[in-house]
C-alpha cells in the first residue's frame, strides 16, 4: 500500500513510548486528511496531546468531556452543514472508558440522528490514563486495579460489552472492527467510514504497554497476537452486509496471546480454558 | 480578536517544542545495507519519527523499539544510548 505521506499527528506528544493510541490516531488522520475537524472525548488520547498550552493536532481538534463526543461531533457536522461544508470530515475519537461507559449516550444519539460522521473507539480495554481502571470493555479475566487478581479472584468478572454490535444494532450505514497491527486494514475502513454518508463507527483494539503490562517493543507484536488467535476479531458491516476481512489461516491457541501480558498472567488452566471456548464461540458465530 | 471558551490553543502541532528524545534508553540504529524497503518501521512508529527515506528522528524517537520488533530482517539495532 502506498501510504499517504502527509503527517496530522505532530511528534513531541505526551503518549507513553511504545503508545498504540497515538498510532491509532495518526494512521486515521494520514487516510482522512487536512480536511478534517477532530473531536475528543476525554481520555489518554486528549491528555497526551493537549498539554496546555501546547497541541499535537494539526487538524482543528476539540477536547470536550467524557459523556459528550457524541454529541459534540454532532453539533460540529450540523454546523459545518449550515456553512455549506458538506465535504468535511467529522471524526470523533474516545477511549473505551468514553465510548463503551460513559459516553454511549451521547454516541447512541448521534448514530439514532444520522449524522454524517465517523466515530473512531480506541479500545484499551481499561480506564488507562486514570491508572487502570477497569471498564465495560475489560475482557473477562483480565485484572485492573479495579478488579485485581489475587487469592480470592482471578480478576475482571464481566464479560466484554459488544460494542460493535451495539453500533449495528442502530442500523447505521458502515460499522467495523480494527487492529493498529493491520494498518491498511484499519486505514481502508478510515476511507470506507468517512466516505460513507451518514453515521460510522470503527471499534480498534489497541494494546497498551503501561496497562497491559509488557515491553513497549511488542505493542504490534501482541495486536496481532489478539488477531491471530481469534481474540480480536476483523470485520466490517456495510450497509447491512457483514464480511470478515482478516482471516488467519491457522488460529493460534488464545494462551499464546494470554501469557504474554501481565494483566493475564495470574490466570490457570481452567480459567485460560474458557476464555479459549469464548473465542471458539465467538470465531464460529462469525464464521472465522 | 479572538474569544476564548475554556481553553484555546493557536498553534498547531506546538508540542514539536517537547523534543520527547530525551526519554530514551535505547537508540535505533538502522543498518541500510540490510534494509528491504518493507515500510513497517515507518507505519508503525508511534511518533511518526522515521520518515519514508527511513531517517530516523532523534529529537522525537521515545526508544520504544517497535521499528526494530516489526523488522522482518532484524536491520535496526537498539542500543543503550549514552
Amino acid at each position: 500500500m502506498d501510504f499517504p505521506k502527509e503527517e496530522f499527528l505532530a511528534p513531541g506528544h505526551r503518549g507513553c513510548a511504545g503508545c498504540g493510541a497515538a498510532l491509532v490516531v495518526r494512521l486515521a488522520l494520514k487516510q482522512s486528511g487536512k480536511n478534517t475537524v477532530v473531536i475528543a472525548a476525554t481520555g489518554c488520547l486528549e491528555v497526551m496531546t493537549t498539554p496546555y498550552p501546547e497541541t499535537a493536532w494539526e487538524v482543528p481538534f476539540i477536547h470536550v468531556a467524557f459523556e459528550n463526543a457524541g454529541a459534540v461531533a454532532s453539533g460540529v457536522e450540523r454546523a459545518l452543514k449550515a456553512q455549506g461544508k458538506e465535504d468535511v470530515n467529522v471524526i470523533a475519537f474516545g477511549g473505551d472508558g468514553g465510548s463503551v461507559d460513559i459516553g454511549l449516550q451521547s454516541i447512541s444519539g448521534a448514530m439514532e440522528r444520522g449524522h454524517n460522521l465517523t466515530y473512531i473507539c480506541y479500545d484499551n480495554e481499561a480506564y488507562m490514563n486514570t491508572g487502570i481502571q477497569r471498564s465495560g470493555a475489560t475482557p473477562w479475566g483480565a485484572s485492573t486495579t479495579t478488579s485485581p487478581s489475587g487469592s480470592v479472584s482471578y480478576g475482571e468478572d464481566k464479560p466484554k460489552k459488544n460494542m460493535p454490535m451495539i453500533m449495528a444494532a442502530h442500523g447505521i450505514p458502515y460499522i467495523a472492527t480494527a487492529s493498529i497491527s493491520y494498518p491498511e486494514d484499519f486505514m481502508q475502513k478510515v476511507k470506507k467510514a468517512t466516505e460513507t454518508k451518514g453515521p460510522a463507527y470503527i471499534h480498534i483494539n489497541q494494546p497498551c504497554t503501561t496497562g497491559w503490562g509488557f515491553e513497549p517493543a511488542k505493542t504490534i507484536e501482541i495486536g496481532r497476537l489478539g488477531v491471530e488467535t481469534g481474540f480480536w476479531p476483523l470485520y466490517e458491516i456495510e450497509n447491512g452486509e457483514f464480511r470478515v476481512t482478516y482471516r488467519p489461516t491457522e488460529r493460534k491457541p488464545v494462551v499464546e496471546y494470554l501469557k504474554s501480558q501481565k494483566r493475564f498472567k495470574h490466570l490457570g488452566e481452567d480459567e485460560v480454558e474458557k476464555i479459549q471456548e469464548y473465542v471458539d464461540n465467538q470465531c464460529e458465530e462469525l464464521g472465522i | 480578536m479572538t474569544t476564548s471558551v475554556g481553553c484555546t490553543i493557536d498553534k498547531p502541532g506546538s508540542t514539536r517544542v517537547n523534543k520527547t528524545g530525551s526519554w530514551r534508553t535505547f537508540k535505533p540504529i538502522l543498518n541500510k545495507d540490510k534494509c528491504v524497503e518493507c515500510d513497517n518501521c515507518y507505519i508503525f512508529c508511534p511518533e511518526g519519527s522515521i520518515n519514508q527515506e527511513y531517517g530516523i528522528d532523534y529529537d522525537f524517537c521515545k526508544g520504544c523499539g517497535i521499528c526494530s520488533n516489526e523488522c522482518p530482517v532484524n536491520a535496526i539495532e537498539m542500543e543503550i544510548d549514552n
